[in-house]
């Protein structure tokens, strides 16, 4: 066995020594002689939280595919092991080789939400890696972002040498192919960094300049060079059978947070929520075929040993051949004594039947994500979830046995009023009254009817018609919550009903993040030499950290968060086309205000812009 | 069916705690296609039970569980399966048929085998003293050790709970100690206490520890693996 890179001293004293040792069922082994390119493929967070991750397991199986190239995998390290490592002065390793980050060629960091920011830095630092990508040298690695977060990379984009914007599979060959041929020559990152600009997909954040107006908003966006584009497109696989998938995913020794095997069943969503930024990111809605994903959940179960599969996407009950699906699960993997998961289905008929063959009705709860409490805010919000489809669907539940409901709303959403929010305690009442009305007293066995409604503070995302809403602040979500919380107590059924909230602190430092423009990053890096790591994690976030550093650089937290924004203001992001135009989702902005509805994509197209890609639901719809 | 399955942990799967290593094996039971019991009910698990729990940090040659099986071909070839799927630093060695009226490894467990040994760079200047006098240890009556609980500590002796000890060629110790829930003494415990005697400090680092098999009473009252209570299947 070769040699781990941390001791057996070390790895007896901190927590969960097999977060560091590698060798997990699956893994990959090369030999370092016979590979060009060597990945680091990095999750900012502990192992449990990366390992769960479906969208590093298809990089890796796609990227280890590739003969000349060796992906291994490298996660934050603990706090624990942190502190040793810097005390003992022990570089970040990789799992696979048990060997130093630095020596790879890409450090590949997905970023999956803002809150891991100053965990990137931890891992630039412990790598021994130049935090800012402009003070690296021919010898670090190449630093790439992917993930969510790129969709507006800017307040990070300085620790970034470059950006894959879009789906992994579409561009990486050829920016391997770049970089191997750049290295056959005398090595120059800078020249490689300009050819790798040229990739559609491909964002080099050294390569533009920024500008500003004396309000601190942005007054031009430049490429330094007149080859390097204006505009970075967003990479999407339009024919979901050329999307490879990994048929066989790693299998970590120790309890991840999704220890399961996942099926990934379509990418996009047809909803278009105008609060959610993966409905516009991930346009068009494409689905994996239905014989693909049959052999697919057979393969991983045979290659991993998981005892229970689960379905991902945003919306699985849009998955046109889901009932096939589901029946096909039910019976294969109940003859494998595997569990079936099912992600939050829209509840009717049909999903109450699938639900009481997979699990125990006693025991689960129903969730329903009605998001505002009243029909005319879930207009505003474009949430085609109505109160009879709640009501309905509740009262069938409760036929079919179930008597624990949870209902989930958010708080602060723009144009709410009190009314709106009076009424996430008003529909929490009357879906237990209809319990009550519904379920005849003999009946009701197995406890008594529990609702519990909890709210989270809405944070504006990029790339969404809320993209110009001013955020509420901390003390107007506090009222709110405390109104709704004694409108609770006001219900005839208030025993039977709960209601809580998130505390916010941490949505705000999220708010300022999303939509954060460059100026940003001497803070993130300020907050980490002050120790600010794990920010994910509410027992390490310290608010008083960031608003300090905030305040040296003499940057107002509000100019991120409730300012309202100017209908012609230039975004840091808007240098990404995402297929959905501005004009589209500005239209949405509007037809909120005014409370108007929009149709998903399957109703009709509305004309967001991503059906120039000539792929997915976009033709489905004119088949 | 029941078969009783040995295996070998090694290596860095000494990291993976006793938890971890039941998870494992349901996986990798899953993995080879071996025909497994499952109880009832919406969440189905394997009738698996495994004997004496590993501490973190020990090495094995002599693991083993049980497992209720609706069929079964022979040992070598559910060796050769499971082995196919394994992690490098876990092996399976045997599979044995036992008698239908078999008591569970977890309860006939009395015994058990351990190399103890020296690692590099620890106790280098007392390695004489270490190899010299452990006989002496040994002739002792009794031997005290403070045992701690949660709520107590408890002088024990720990004596007549080593069965058999002596230096191995190997320059290390090997002992045979109870094991189970009736007597259970740990290889440390006892490294610990012989350091005491010697007046010499005892670092848990010091030492590494390899548990060589596992043993139950045979029908004498004899020490027999837990193997031997059962049947190569051929």
């Amino acid at each position: 066995m070769e040699k781990l890179a941390l001791s057996d001293e070390i790895l007896m004293t901190i927590e969960k020594p097999a977060r560091y040792i590698g060798g997990e069922i699956n893994h990959v082994k090369k030999d370092l002689s016979q590979v060009d390119i060597r990945f680091a493929m990095c999750f900012p967070d502990v192992y449990e939280i990366g390992m769960s991750h479906l969208g590093i397991q298809i990089l890796y199986d796609m990227l280890n595919k590739r003969a000349d190239t060796w992906c291994e995998r490298v996660y934050s390290p603990w706090v624990d092991l942190d502190r040793v490592m810097r005390e003992q002065k022990i570089p970040l390793f990789a799992l696979e080789s048990q060997t130093p980050i630095k020596a790879f060629d890409f450090l590949g960091i997905t970023l999956q939400y803002e809150m891991c920011y100053t965990n990137i830095l931890q891992v630039l630092d412990l790598s021994g890696i130049p935090l800012w990508a402009s003070e690296r040298t021919e010898d670090d690695p190449i630093v790439i972002g992917g993930g969510p977060c790129t969709y507006n990379p800017e307040p990070i984009a300085d620790f970034f040498d470059m950006f894959y914007i879009g789906e992994g599979e579409v561009v990486y060959d050829t920016l391997l192919d770049l970089y191997k041929e750049c290295r056959k020559n005398v090595w120059d990152r800078a020249a490689f960094l300009r050819e790798a600009a040229k990739i559609p997909g491909i964002y080099v954040p050294s390569l533009y300049n920024v500008g500003y107006h004396p309000d601190g908003t942005i007054s031009n966006f430049t490429p330094k060079y007149e080859d390097i584009p204006q505009k970075i497109t967003k990479q999407v696989v339009m024919d979901m059978s050329d999307a490879t998938y990994p048929e066989k995913p790693l299998v970590p020794f120790i309890k991840v947070t999704q220890d399961r095997a996942v099926l990934e069943v379509m990418r996009g969503c047809i909803r278009g929520c105008r609060f959610c930024q993966a409905g516009m990111i991930y346009r068009p809605v494409r689905n994996r075929s239905l014989e693909d994903l049959k052999r697919y959940a057979v393969e991983i179960i045979e290659n991993t040993g998981h005892e229970e599969i689960s379905l991902s996407s945003l919306s699985s009950s849009d998955f046109t051949e889901l009932p096939e699906l589901l029946n096909f699960l039910i019976e294969e993997m109940g003859e494998r004594k595997v569990n079936i998961s099912l992600p939050s289905l829209r509840i009717d008929a049909f999903s109450l039947d699938v639900m009481s063959k997979v699990q125990d009705i006693r025991r689960t709860s129903l969730t329903f994500a009605p998001e505002a409490g009243t029909q005319k805010q879930r207009n505003v919000i474009n949430k085609g979830l109505t109160e009879e489809d709640i009501i309905e669907g509740a009262r069938q539940a409760f036929l079919g046995g179930w008597n624990k409901v949870k209902l989930y709303f958010m708080l602060s959403q723009p144009f709410e009023t009190y009314d709106d929010i009076a009424g996430i305690a008003d529909l929490s009442e009357r879906i237990a009254e209809v319990y009550y009305d519904t379920v005849p007293k003999e009946e009701r066995t197995g406890g008594p009817v529990s609702i519990t409604a909890s709210a989270s503070f809405f944070v504006p995302k990029p790339f969404t018609p809320f993209q110009w809403a001013p955020m509420d602040t901390m003390e107007s979500f506090q009222e709110k919550a405390h109104f709704v919380k004694d409108r609770f107590r006001e219900q005839l059924n208030k025993k039977r009903l709960r209601f809580t909230y998130h505390s916010a602190d941490v949505s705000l430092l999220e708010g300022i993040l999303a939509r954060g423009d460059r100026r940003l990053a001497p803070v993130i890096l300020e907050v980490y030499k002050n120790g600010g790591i794990f920010d994910a994690w509410s027992e390490f976030y310290s608010h008083e950290r960031w608003m300090k550093a905030f305040e040296n650089h003499n940057l107002d937290p509000e100019f991120y968060l409730t300012r309202e924004r100017a209908e012609d203001e230039l975004f840091p992001w808007d240098f990404i086309d995402i297929g959905v135009t501005k004009r589209f989702l500005l239209e949405e902005w509007h037809r909120a205000k005014e409370g108007r509805m929009t149709p998903n994509c399957r109703m009709s197209c509305s004309g967001c812009g991503v059906a120039k890609w000539g792929g997915g639901v976009c033709i489905e719809a004119k088949n | 069916m029941k078969l009783r399955i040995k295996y070998a942990k090694t290596g860095r799967l000494k990291f993976i705690g006793h938890l971890d290593v039941m998870r494992y094996f349901q996986k990798a039971i899953r993995r080879a296609g071996l025909d497994v019991a499952y109880s009832q009910g919406f969440n189905p698990h394997q009738l698996i039970t495994f004997a004496a729990p590993l501490g973190l940090g020990v090495t094995s040659e002599g693991e083993y569980f049980d497992g209720e099986f609706h069929s079964a071909t022979t040992t070598e070839d559910m060796v050769n399966r499971l082995n196919a799927v394994m992690a490098e630093d876990m092996r399976v060695l045997d599979v044995r048929l036992l008698p239908d009226k078999a008591k569970t490894a977890m309860a006939v467990v009395s015994a058990s085998d351990y190399l103890v040994s020296v690692r590099s760079g620890y106790y280098a200047t007392e390695t004489d003293r270490l190899f010299g006098h452990f006989q002496d240890f040994l002739e002792q009556k009794q031997i005290e050790i403070i045992k701690k609980t949660k709520k107590s500590e408890q002088l024990t002796d720990i004596r007549g709970m080593i069965l058999e000890a002596h230096i191995s060629a190997a320059q290390s110790f090997y002992m045979k100690l109870a094991t189970g829930s009736i007597a259970n003494l740990k290889p440390e415990l006892v490294m610990e206490a012989y350091c005491n005697f010697l007046g010499i400090s005892y670092d848990p680092f010091g030492f590494q520890v390899h548990r060589l098999e596992t043993y139950m009473d045979g029908e004498q009252g004899e020490l027999i693996s837990l193997a031997a209570a059962g049947d190569i299947l051929a």
